[in-house]
């Protein structure tokens, strides 16, 4: 229980610095590497709410796919002009207030609603019923509940791929 | 210390989306622009998870979700870094506010 509690302010901490040092570094390749700290917090917090196969998924498919996408486009644009001119636009003190203005009305909301969200405590440690693992049973809920928006995720990814493809071409 | 419940991971998740809208909305790099987008995706799937876990240890139908955010995800940033490469061939810049060619 103790142990929980210590886990998730570290993975906590590393995901809202790593995302606070994402949106301030002027270079981006060290924006792109805060990122990977964020989003291995993020994934640390999945293993803490016993989402096992998020984890590999987050860690395989986030760390090691897109964010090396990233690093190769980063590598592919030049990025040293940009790297010298002025880092945020100029619309950026409305921005902030806008963005303040939300986190007000979002924090008055969880504050007084807090009581609402314990729809039943979870139970720390406890295993499932059956002894079916965290995969079996995604994998069972994506291939019967989920069936058709699964194909359709697929239809989604091929569509991105040529569409990204031909994009990238030099000429059509 | 208290024990952490749904709440601790809600507030969590509306400050990674808070964070990652200033960074959409302040950011002139196309490139970083794009990273905090992924930051807001990965806030909307802390939430669903909690959620998920909140519910009980059975319930996985948050987590299938959050896949589907995840796959989401993976096709926007691949169309989208395609997009920008041929927006860098033309036009030379990464600058969110210098790409103005619909503006007159």
């Amino acid at each position: 229980m103790l142990i929980d509690t210590v886990f998730f302010y570290i993975f906590a901490a590393m995901t809202l610095g790593g995302g606070i040092f994402t949106i301030t570094r002027r270079n981006a390749v060290h924006s792109a590497i805060s990122l990977i700290v964020s989003l291995l917090g993020v994934a640390g917090l999945y293993l803490l709410q016993k989402a096992e196969f998020l984890f590999a998924v987050q860690i395989i498919l986030y760390v090691g796919g897109i964010m090396l996408l990233f690093l190769f486009v980063i590598m592919l644009v030049n990025l040293d002009r940009a790297a010298k001119e002025r880092e945020f636009s100029g619309q950026w003190p409305v921005a902030l207030a806008a963005v303040a203005g939300v986190a007000a009305v979002a924090g008055w909301f969880l504050y007084h609603g807090r009581s609402a969200f314990h729809i039943a405590a979870p139970a720390y440690g406890a295993i499932a019923a059956g002894g079916a693992g965290n995969t079996e049973r995604v994998a069972d809920s994506l291939f019967q509940d989920y069936l058709l928006p699964f194909e359709i995720a697929s239809v989604l990814l091929l569509v991105a791929v040529v569409g990204s493809v031909i994009m990238a071409k030099k000429r059509i | 210390m208290h024990p952490i419940t749904t709440v601790h991971y809600m507030v969590l998740s509306a400050a990674l989306l808070l964070i990652g809208t200033v960074g959409v909305l302040t950011r002139r790099n196309i490139v970083v622009v794009l990273m905090s987008i992924e930051l807001i995706l990965n806030a909307v799937n802390i939430n669903l998870v909690a959620f998920s876990r909140a519910f009980g240890a059975d319930h996985v139908h948050g987590q299938v979700f959050a896949i589907f955010v995840i796959a989401d995800a993976v096709a926007e940033t691949a169309v989208a870094l395609g997009i920008l490469i041929a927006l860098f061939r033309n036009k030379e810049t990464v600058q969110a506010d210098e790409i103005d060619l619909l503006k007159w």
